[in-house]
């Protein structure tokens, strides 16, 4: 912009520069994105693709490149005769199923007796709030030493009850995803009360009122008008706690090791298990992919539904 | 065990266990130092990536800025565990496998976060961006001296939650380190798993040492954290 040429004494002139406002905008803008945007792409985006490719190749990680075999579809049709995979599906499904309804119920009915609570609303929401932040091994440790088969509370209390033969938790076929189900149940509670509580606040208390005139009753009140308005809040709470119960590694990883007779062996799991113990890069590419597949349809269906506004 | 449970202890062995914890054959202290500098550095990695795309998103004009918004918010659809392989190939590769520069270089860029920086940084008013232009400022000055000190709140937010997920991760750090001096607390609370099976009270005191730091910082930025969790719906 600033083009008057004193030194030579001719008139001013405005030169127009090639960096104008708008472009310069652009520029600053662009630079400005690339970072996150070349890390999301390199460590997110690439990985993905890489990962089709090797899900068509055999690959242990040694003898370098040169080594991996093209199988094309052999990974995906032993996936279709693997016991194992639909036993980690199995197992996925079921804590799916044993953990998303029940935290869901436990979070919206804590949220409505928080919500109706006079004094320390603030204090339960923080209490509550306190296992979903806490780190998941220390969580998970602790768990360990509730449900030790002898010498756990849990066990004694049982035993105290009358119960001779009590359950061995971790330690059984039929019990191990039970007991790790009650953990997780116990961890994600705080973070659906938090959003349930969010969209209790957005009801207008006149409802109520006027549901109390016409006579009915707190039951009544809850199911007829509370959990219909929140439906999306409950849609939402439902679609991130599948998403979330898919990815379920950590919890399983230190306290069983999908154990015992992989029992609690889940997808992540077993994707853990077949590259990072027996190194077969491709199967473990293979089982990614489901993974990501199941992922993403879940995602996607939220995301059309909620239409939210960006 | 008795029952009633007997909840107050009849001996109280704390110096003890403490010793054990802190100053036994795991290198505790070291992996507690190891979590704090993964989790510092990445937790300031990551505000300053996203608070820049986050900025830029909502606050300069570019070509292709709302499609890119779009394309990068459809990222977020892959989750990370889906590309723990082809990832940890990667990582090899470079030459970044059991190093901690591998980690960070894999925990700096999170998308539900830029997407929460976004958010808050639509809120501001444009007049006082057009304001410092009308006095030239640059964008970098815009960005540093009035974007970001407004943007406080939801950079406490940021910060806080990707402090927390970063100290709580045990699965990367368990495939991409080997190296029990590099090891991260997570991974500290397994060695004492398999170490001390039989002690619980070691056990125990190295789980609580472990949640402590994370209790404190909670306490305190407790609406930060509610709020951020709550409001961008997102989890970690």
């Amino acid at each position: 912009m600033k083009t008057i040429t004193r030194e030579t004494g001719q008139p001013a002139v405005y030169k127009r520069s090639f960096w104008t406002n708008q472009r310069r905008e652009s520029a600053v803008g662009l630079m400005f994105i690339v970072p996150e945007f070349l890390g999301i792409l390199l460590l997110g985006v690439f990985p993905l693709f890489f990962s089709l490719y090797l899900s068509f190749t055999e690959w242990n990680l040694v003898g370098g490149l040169e080594a991996i075999q093209f199988v094309g579809m052999d990974n995906f049709k032993d996936l279709l005769q693997d016991d194992k995979f639909y036993h980690s599906l199995k197992n996925n499904l079921l804590f799916t199923l044993g953990t998303v309804p029940v935290s869901m119920f436990l979070g919206f009915l804590f949220a409505v007796i928080i919500n109706s609570a006079t004094f320390f609303k603030e204090y339960f929401k923080v209490v509550f709030f306190i296992p979903h932040i806490a780190t998941g091994v220390a969580v998970a440790t602790v768990f360990s030493a509730l449900f030790h088969p002898s010498n756990g509370p849990v066990n004694n209390i049982l035993m105290n009850l009358g119960i001779t033969e009590p359950p061995k938790w971790l330690g059984s076929t039929d019990y191990a995803l039970v007991a790790i189900i009650i953990v997780v149940v116990w961890q994600t509670i705080g973070y659906n009360i938090v959003i349930y509580l969010a969209g209790l606040t957005n009801i207008p208390e006149d409802i109520y009122e006027a549901a109390q005139i016409d006579g009915a009753s707190w039951l009544q009140r809850i199911t007829k008008i509370t959990f219909p308005l929140l439906g999306p809040t409950t849609f939402f709470v439902s679609i991130t706690a599948i998403v979330g119960s898919f990815k379920v590694f950590d919890m399983i990883a230190f306290l069983t090791e999908g154990g015992p007779n992989n029992s609690t062996n889940v997808l992540v799991f077993y994707i853990y298990e077949e590259g990072f113990k027996n190194f077969r890069m491709g199967y473990a590419s293979a089982l990614s992919w489901v993974l990501f597949l199941i992922i993403a349809a879940v995602t996607a269906i939220t995301w059309r539904a909620q239409k939210k506004q960006f | 065990m008795a029952f009633p449970i007997q909840w107050i202890p009849q001996q109280w062995n704390f110096a003890e266990n403490f010793k054990t914890v802190w100053m036994g054959n795991i290198p505790f202290g070291l992996n507690y130092f190891n979590s704090l500098k993964l989790s510092i550095t990445m937790t300031i990695l990551t505000l300053l990536f996203a608070s820049m795309a986050g900025f830029a998103f909502a606050k300069l004009n570019f070509p292709l800025r709302n499609k890119l918004f779009i394309l990068l918010l459809a990222f977020f659809l892959i989750p990370s565990e889906s590309t723990l392989v082809p990832r940890f190939i990667m990582i090899k590769w470079l030459g970044l496998y059991n190093t901690h520069a591998g980690l960070i270089l894999m925990g700096s860029f999170t998308i539900t976060l830029t997407f929460l920086m976004r958010q808050f940084m639509l809120g501001i008013h444009q007049e006082y961006l057009e304001a410092a232009k009308i006095d030239g400022a640059g964008y970098l000055r815009i960005f540093c001296q009035i974007a970001l000190p407004i943007a406080k709140p939801v950079l406490a937010t940021v910060g806080i939650l990707k402090f927390l997920w970063t100290w709580n991760d045990y699965q990367n750090p368990l495939i991409f380190l080997m190296d029990r001096k590099l090891f991260t607390i997570t991974l500290g609370m397994e060695s004492f798993k398999s170490e001390y099976a039989s002690s619980y009270a070691v056990t125990m005191m190295a789980a609580v040492s472990a949640i402590i730091p994370l209790l404190i910082l909670f306490v305190i930025l407790q609406r930060q954290v509610i709020n951020g969790i709550a409001g961008g719906g997102i989890k970690g």
